[in-house]
Order: structure tokens, then sequence, then C-alpha cells
């Protein structure tokens, strides 16, 4: 009898483990899908809570700031969730973000709150189009353009006393 | 705007973790940055009122390149018929931003084209009977739709004395990023407002006008007395189309 409580005992806390375990994972592991351009970044355009949080209202403000306004550079916007968010296939065609297991639909089926955005707004990276010229584009990647930021070609040296000159033209004294 | 208050305090967790002090920065930092750092709040002005002048004599008869070239910047080419549609309801029901007319004098025959569009009025009969305020008319004046209020009920299209607008009538697989599209929804020419925001002067059937030489369409702001539409307005006589509603357009005709 005693035998038989401990062998219940053991598969209860085995269960237990397991569902804590399978539990955990689904919480903590972050969304962000290995293939996004979203997955080589530091955090999004707020921290990570913030937008897990208030994403949503965050949206809506800018939403009705760009389509009644006419101010197409707010902090938040959908195309750029999509733009950094969509994940990339092997055939380098772009997944659709609301797909079974993409960055958006993974939390929104877990939480069950339906995502009506994408009924109207495009769900891929849209990948050099000759005319539509509404969004901002990258353009081809410059490593100039970074300034000082060091290239394997063409390394920059700065001596003690250029570092400390820039270090106070940056800083603004 | 703020964040619901009836949701716990994200920056609660941090404070468990961090000291007072890192604690109150990021509780000051999400409202700083709600009003002050999100925008440049630089959008339409009511400085400036786009607006079109069309020669109707150099628009030649059989050309759509206005038409093709509205279709592929607003993304309405990407829309497929749906499985089983008549001919007839397809072209009945599918967007149409731009239209070109024909017209013919009865008495004499002269035959007139020209490409008809939301007009862009400054008292959009469009915004007066629309009942969720979806219907809007920019700073800039360019009438538009806010899709995301829009309850679809084609009061605006009833209103409209210029047949302008169009309704999604299917569900749309896939949409352009600067032009949202889906089933439920009115929709009309905005002036190509995703250029206009971007600084762009021009629109694309205006583009496609200039490219075929037939120069019919031109663009710009009628409150700028040194503009070229307001420079050709003031030279040559042009017309408002219904001028008796006095709905004072924004696109105007010359030789009609």
């Amino acid at each position: 009898m005693n035998r038989l409580t401990g062998i219940r005992r053991f598969a209860g806390v085995l269960v237990g483990g397991a569902l804590l375990l399978l539990s955990t994972g689904v919480i903590s592991e972050t969304a962000v899908t290995k293939g996004s351009k979203a997955a080589g970044l530091d955090s999004c355009v707020a921290p990570t809570a913030v937008m897990r949080r208030n994403h949503m209202d965050f949206l809506k403000h800018d939403r009705n700031m760009t389509v009644r306004k006419g101010i197409r550079d707010t902090q938040y916007s959908l195309a750029e969730c999509v733009g950094c968010h969509a994940e990339k296939d092997n055939a380098g065609a772009y997944k659709p973000v609301n797909a079974e297991g993409q960055f958006c639909s993974s939390c929104h089926s877990y939480v069950a709150v339906n995502l009506s955005c994408f009924q109207c707004h495009r769900k891929t990276p849209e990948v050099k189009s000759g005319s539509g010229t509404a969004m901002k584009s990258d353009g081809p990647f410059q490593p100039e353009s970074l300034g000082l930021l060091q290239s394997p070609d063409q390394p920059v040296l700065l001596n003690r006393d250029e570092l400390a000159r820039l270090h106070a033209t940056v800083k603004g004294d | 705007m703020s964040c619901n208050s009836d949701q716990p305090d994200m920056n609660r967790r941090e404070f468990l973790g961090k000291s007072v002090l890192a604690a109150t920065a990021t509780v000051v930092a999400p409202g700083v940055m709600l009003t002050v750092a999100n925008a440049s709040e630089e959008g339409a002005s009511s400085a400036v009122r786009w607006g079109m002048l069309i020669d109707t004599n150099k628009c030649a008869d059989g050309c759509t390149a206005c038409v093709d070239a509205c279709n592929k910047e607003n993304g309405i080419d990407l829309m497929q018929r749906p499985a089983g549609q008549a001919d007839e309801m397809w072209n009945a029901q599918r967007p149409q931003w731009v239209r070109k007319v024909k017209l013919r004098d009865k008495q004499t025959g002269e035959i007139s084209n020209l490409p008809m569009m939301c007009q862009h009025c400054e008292h959009p009969p469009c915004v007066d009977v629309c009942p969720t305020g979806a219907s809007f008319k920019r700073a800039d004046g360019i009438v538009m739709v806010d899709r995301h209020t829009c309850i679809g009920c084609r009061y605006c299209m009833m209103a409209c004395p210029y047949k302008a607008r169009s309704f999604i009538h299917q569900d749309v697989a896939e949409q352009l990023t600067g032009t949202p599209r889906g089933k439920g929804c009115v929709e009309s020419c905005n002036l190509c407002v995703g250029r206009i925001d971007a600084g762009n002067s021009t629109t694309a059937c205006q583009d496609a006008c200039n490219k075929d030489g037939h120069q019919a369409i031109l663009f710009g702001d009628l409150k700028n007395p040194e503009s070229a539409i307001a420079k050709a307005l003031k030279a040559e006589s042009s017309h408002q189309i219904r001028a008796d509603l006095e709905l004072n357009t924004g696109v105007r005709y010359t030789n009609i």
C-alpha cells in the first residue's frame, strides 16, 4: 500500500514537473522567430516588456496619427512590425507574420486574442516594388554611413587626443 | 494617450529587482516617450490644398495610362476575381479609383475624354453623411476613408455625385504596405497620399500621363500662388463638374 502511494506520488511529481517545463517553455521563451530581422536585434523600438504589454495601444495611437494627420515617422508602425518580424522560409520568401507559429500568431493564439490587423494590412515585407513609394526604404547598405564604425578593410585609427575630442563633440561639451 | 490603468504596472517587476532610483527612471520614461519623442508632429498642413487640373483636350481617346498606373500604385491589380464570378459582376464590383469617361455632344457629335476620380471637395457630401466619422478630409484637403472606423454602410457611395467610391466585396489576399485593403470597407482616390507624405510632388496618374506624352494632368498646391497649377488656373478658364452643388472641388477640368 505504502509502496503504491510512493509510486503514485513519484508519478505525480513527474507529471507536475513535465507540465511546469511545458508552461515555462511557452511563457519564457521569446516569440521572436529565428529567421527574422528582429532575431538579430537587442530589443524592439521599446523594451520588450513594454512592447508585450502595450503594443496594441501604441499601434492604435499611431495609426490615427498616420491616417488622420499624415504623420508617417511615428515611433510605432505596423509596417515596421512586419518588416522586422517576418521570417524567411528556405526558398528565401517571407512567411506571413500571422501564419501559424509565426511571431504575431504564436502569442495571439496562445492568449486566444483575435488578430484582425491582417485582414487589411500586408502580412509580409514588400520586396522591392517599382512604384510603391509610400513607405520609407532602407536602401542598399553603406558601410560609410556608419561613420566611425570600423570596417574590416579600412580600420579607423585615432590617437588618444582625437578620441577625447570626438567624445567631447558627441557629448556636446 | 495613456496605458490602460486596469493593467498591472510593468515597472513594478523591475522595481522589485532594482534600486528605487532605477525604478523611478523607468516609471517616468514611458510617459515622456509617449508625449514627446513619438513623432515629428509634421503632418498634413492646412497651409496647402492639394488639387488637380485636367486638360480634357490633351486626354487621348482609348488611352488608359492613368487608370493602369493607379491600379498598380494602389495595389488594385493585386485583387483576384472570386472563383466563379461573372465578368459583368466583377467589372461592376472591382474597385476603381480613377475611370475614363467619354462624353459626346448630342448636337455637334464632339467627343471629349476625361479621367474621373474623387474630386476632393472642400465640402464633401461623403463626409457629411458618414455615420462613424470614417470618411474625413485631411488638413491639406485630401478626402479619404479611415478604414479602421469604416463600417461599410456605403452611405458615402450614395452621397457622392461623382461615383468616385468603391466598396470591397471580397476577402483580399494580398495588399501593398502603403495601401491596406480588406472586405467591407469603402475606398477612393486619395491623391496618392503616401507619395505626398513622403515629399513627392506628383501622383501616379500624372506621371503615367506625362510618360505617354499627353500631359493632361497637373497636380499641385492650389493655395500656393507660385505653383504651376495655381498659375494655370489663373491663366485659363476651368470648370468644376457639378458646380451647381457648390462643393468647391479640388479637381478642375479645362476644355469641357
